[in-house]
């Protein structure tokens, strides 16, 4: 069990602390178990489970600071892994950006991370998901590849400056392919929760399934600008990528944040007006820690507002050369979405393409945030407010602040799942909208179902 | 966000790199570094104990790895140093095969009773996922080769290098770039140890000591006025050597057309960070590409990534067979075109050979992570398709009998699966130097080290940057391009391809972090090429204004 209550935690972060002869000392505490189940072919293909609990301790005199880790929790074990950390910092060369360790913090209300039925997945639970999604597919002609992975953790840090911070967390992702029997259809759909009791792997299976069915046979319709409309995924894929609004890096003159003859792009309009993304720890359907690594205490803000860039994320060194206030990282991001449905978007759309998810994204110049990627998994065409056909994949470039400077409609905002994870905003819980965008820039065809 | 923290420090972008770290590393003192812990002798009798105990409960088939995973990273940026991180990840990964399907499980509790419960939940994993089986999994018989041994041949290992000598050499490299008035610049060391010890039912207990190396340079120009930014990453490339790769040896230099100078089998950091701050700032003055179809000249360190995305990846079987589907995607190389014998993915100088064993390479061991002895073999013959990348359960699917040894896992804590082996290129067989191929161009682009880069799931369509563009015409090298990218298909790429030179252009480049697999696991690669030639592919211009 790596799973620790607040007390059990404390107790072992107070007697280690209390080892501590250095003039600064961080512990911290982590404990983890994951599960996953993951199937191809119509066959459970890998299983398993993994379980870890460490103590890390960072010791500082001055400005040189070590670290030690131990996964034993005895008495002698703490005074070692303490006397290690001690003895690293004397031999460490002096840090010119070492930050003294935060005070006593407050955490505002509790946090909604932890789900015991989460917790509570058994191999024979993800062994039904990989059921409930093999079983249709077989149903319906169609092969199934998925994947669940869950995990419950918790985290824990003391320093000798009062502070004391503990979350625990679970959740629960699942992502799901469907390609039909003659290799010419594929749907894809996915889930990432931290309660697992509100996910339906049938449900969700059937979406993929379906969009494998319609998407049989796509034809190819010249690269350009279209009208698209994207699906939340679709949507999330391109606006994270933005969401990276490191102060230190817009200073530098190195970021899409900088600004032409020097300063940042802080209190600029850089999207459409309709633009309105915060953070916010305590967000019910997508909920982060309330507090950051180094024990800061998170709390609900403005990134973008009306349009116009309202945060950047100051580091404690940065802030500290700058003379403000340090920020701490969004652990999660949600864009305010409108009231159309997707379907609503389509039947307002004279010409156009919807987009179930985007894939294989990577930055082509980051001055611009220019990126390229490809559709995938469910691309249609859409002609006088109806799907039409479905449409061979495409690959983009396009810069998500080109794209959100041509917005069209905002659809409901719910928690989206990104296609590779990774990459600035990659970390985030997202609640992202579909959108209607026009002039959104295809380059060329692509022949992958 | 590991993918995060790895992206900012090679100053490559927002891409889909990972840092290789295994699954729950430490971070750990030196002296922990270079030592030993635990001896072959009591891994032994521990993986015993895991043999034993699913072999009672009726496990058909088990392999055990006890996994030591060492890391050090230093990182600088101008006269500062960042980070000094060393990391340790230490456990075991027990695989079974129980009513003919597998089960996993792990744990950093390598103790008899750690060993008996994980094993234990191993066979329990794979008896409740039996249920669902559709087919049994049949193993490739392989050798028992009883207890070996094998160790990456360094000449110096990089863990013994005073941490002081390696942040001595970043800040001379960094000094280097400053002195000649860049904006900024960042340098990395990263070195990784993996000591990996095999036990399984087979009989055979292997112990291998396998090490690599990355040192890079980040460059960085910022024109205020014009808001323009440019990066000029090193010249060098992840190897699996040890320290000796930083030694920069003369004969080691090479000097390439448009008077740059590149690396073979060692690297000069210090003079590569002069030459990019000199080359960094003609980055921002360069011409902006006009559009349209040019004769490609593509330089090893470039072209290794093309290889990778476009050869590497369509040509492993799991792809091939759907088992990546819902993650990294299938495979445009079916199994009816390797069954008809002709299919012609490239054209008849393309010659695509894999390997486990080329020295100096990331993927070089002396077997992999089940217990197969490491060979090559031939993907791509004069153009033609003649077999893909399997591992043991997947072998009998082609129709052969033995595995071709690619199994890898980046951890202790994850389970091993079909992971890419060097894939490389061929050389010409006709002599020719890249001075002589580019005599021939008259309107081309010679683009050296590779940038951005991104592929469709089943590796039709795909674009790639690249660090410098030097413009072609008439058979001479003219100035830099910037906004430069390439867009093609695969097949009509390789079938594009007119020449390659010979073996005194050969060279490897690769990466330490090739994503694949739920969940996502790191495999270091090394793809070898000389200089190639392709006609006629599509550039497109990526300027934009925001």
């Amino acid at each position: 069990m790596a799973i620790l209550s607040t007390e059990e935690a404390k107790k072992i972060l107070e007697k280690a602390l209390s080892f501590s002869k250095a003039e600064g000392c961080s512990l911290s505490l982590n404990g983890n178990d994951r599960g996953n189940i993951r199937y191809a072919r119509n066959s459970v293909s890998t299983s398993g489970e993994d379980s870890n609990l460490s103590l890390g301790v960072n010791s500082s005199f001055g400005k040189r600071s070590g670290s030690a880790t131990i996964n034993e929790f005895d008495d002698a074990s703490l005074e070692k892994v303490v006397r290690r950390a001690e003895e690293l910092a004397n031999l460490s060369p002096e840090s010119p950006e070492f930050m003294e360790s935060l005070g006593p913090q407050t955490y505002g209300a509790e946090s909604k991370t932890y789900s015991e039925a989460t917790a509570k997945i058994t191999p024979e639970y993800r062994a039904q998901v990989a059921a409930d999604s093999i079983n249709p597919a077989i149903a319906r002609d169609v092969t199934a590849a998925g994947y669940l992975q869950d995990s419950k953790g918790f985290s824990a840090i003391i320093n000798n400056k009062g502070l004391f911070a503990y979350n625990k967390n679970t959740s629960a992702d699942f992502t799901v392919t469907m390609r039909s029997n003659d290799g010419t259809g594929s749907g894809w759909a996915a889930r990432d929760l931290n309660d697992v009791s509100q996910l339906n792997a049938a449900e969700t299976s059937r979406i993929a399934i379906d969009k494998a069915v319609m998407s049989r046979n796509a034809k190819a319709i010249e690269p350009g600008k279209y009208t698209v409309i994207l699906e939340a995924s679709a949507s999330a894929d391109l606006i994270r990528l933005m969401l990276n609004l490191n102060a230190r890096t817009a200073d530098e003159g190195r970021s899409f944040l900088s600004k032409k003859g020097g300063g940042t792009k802080l209190g600029e309009k850089i999207v459409d007006e309709r633009v309105n993304i915060y953070t916010d720890p305590w967000y019910d359907a997508a909920p982060s820690s309330p507090w950051q690594g180094d024990g800061q205490a998170r709390k609900k803000m403005d990134l973008i507002k009306n349009g116009v860039v309202s945060t950047l994320i100051y580091d404690r060194y940065w802030a500290s050369q700058k003379n403000v206030e340090a920020i701490p990282s969004p652990g999660n991001a949600i864009m305010v979405g409108g009231t159309a449905s997707v379907e609503d978007m389509i039947k307002d759309t004279a010409k156009g393409v919807l987009v179930t998810r985007f894939w294989y994204i990577r930055a082509v110049d980051p001055q611009t945030l220019l990126f390229t990627g490809l559709t995938r998994d469910g691309t249609f065409y859409i002609e006088n407010g109806k799907i039409k056909h479905p449409v061979k994949n495409f690959r983009f470039n396009e810069s998500p602040i080109i794209m959100l400077n041509n917005l069209e409609t905002l659809g409901k905002s719910e928690r989206a799942v990104t296609s590779e994870g990774g990459g600035p905003g990659g970390g985030l819980n997202l609640m992202i909208p579909s959108m209607k965008i026009r002039d959104f820039t295809f380059s060329s065809l692509s022949d992958a179902v | 966000m590991k993918r995060r923290d790895f992206m900012q420090l090679a100053g490559l972008g927002a891409t889909g790199l990972a840092l290789p770290y295994a699954g729950f590393a430490n971070p750990v003192d030196l002296d922990r570094l270079l030592d030993p812990m635990m001896d072959a002798k009591d891994k032994k009798q521990l993986c015993d104990i895991a043999l034993n105990t699913t072999k009672s409960l009726g496990a058909s088939y088990t392999d055990v790895r006890i996994g030591r995973y060492l890391n050090q990273f230093v990182s600088t940026r101008e006269k500062k140093v960042q980070g000094i991180t060393n990391t340790e990840s230490f456990g075991v990964g027990i695989r079974v095969i129980a009513n003919g399907t597998w089960g996993f499980a792990a744990t950093n509790n390598v103790t008899a009773e750690g060993m008996k419960k994980t094993a234990e939940r191993a066979v329990a994993i794979a008896k409740a996922n039996s249920k669902f089986q559709k087919a049994p999994v049949i193993l490739a018989a392989t050798p028992s080769f009883g207890e070996v041994s094998w160790k990456t041949p360094i000449k110096k290992n990089g863990f013994e290098v005073p941490v002081k000598d390696k942040v001595d050499l970043l800040l001379a490299a960094n000094s280097k770039a400053l002195e000649k008035g860049v904006s900024f610049v960042n340098s990395q060391i990263f070195l990784v140890n993996e000591q990996k010890y095999f036990a399984s039912s087979d009989g055979s207990y292997i112990d291998q000591d396998v090490y690599r190396i990355f040192p890079n340079i980040g460059v960085t120009m910022i024109d205020r006025a014009s808001g323009q930014f440019k990066n000029r990453s090193g010249f060098g490339t992840p190897s699996g050597m040890g320290y000796e790769y930083l030694d920069g040896r003369a004969e080691d230099k090479i000097n390439a057309p448009g008077g740059i100078i590149l690396y073979n089998k060692s690297y000069d950091i210090i003079e590569d960070a002069g030459m990019a701050a000199d080359q960094v700032k003609q980055m921002i003055s360069a011409k902006s590409v006009e559009p349209g179809k040019y004769d490609l000249v593509l330089e090893p360190s470039h072209l290794w990534l093309t290889i990778h995305e476009s050869v590497g990846h369509p040509t492993e079987l799991d792809r091939v067979l759907g088992y990546e589907a819902n993650y990294a995607g299938t495979s445009f190389l079916t199994l009816d075109k390797w069954q008809s014998k002709n299919f012609k993915f490239g054209s008849d100088v393309v010659n695509v050979v894999a390997d486990k064993t080329q020295p100096g390479s990331l993927g070089a061991v002396g077997y992999d992570d089940e217990g197969v002895k490491c060979k090559s073999w031939d993907l791509i013959k004069d153009g033609v398709l003649v077999n893909y990348q399997a591992i043991r359960d997947q072998v009998s699917i082609i129709g052969q009998k033995e595995s071709h040894g690619c199994c890898y896992a980046q951890g202790w804590a994850d389970v091993q699966f079909q992971r890419m082996p060097n894939v490389s290129l061929q050389p010409g067989k006709t002599q020719l130097t890249p001075q002589q191929m580019i005599a021939g161009v008259e309107k081309g682009i010679y683009i050296v080290k590779e940038g951005s880069f991104s592929i469709d799931q089943q590796r039709y369509n795909f674009q790639f940057g690249g660090v410098l563009f030097f413009e072609i015409k008439n058979g001479k090298i003219e100035g830099l391009l910037k906004d430069v990218a390439y867009q093609a298909n695969t097949q009509e790429f390789w079938n594009s391809c007119s020449q390659v030179c010979d073996e005194r252009d050969y060279r490897l480049g690769g990466a330490f972090n090739d994503g694949k697999g739920q969940p996502g696991q790191s495999n270091a690669v090394s793809h070898g090429s000389a200089t190639a030639r392709f006609n006629g592919v599509n550039v497109i211009n990526t300027a934009r204004t925001i």
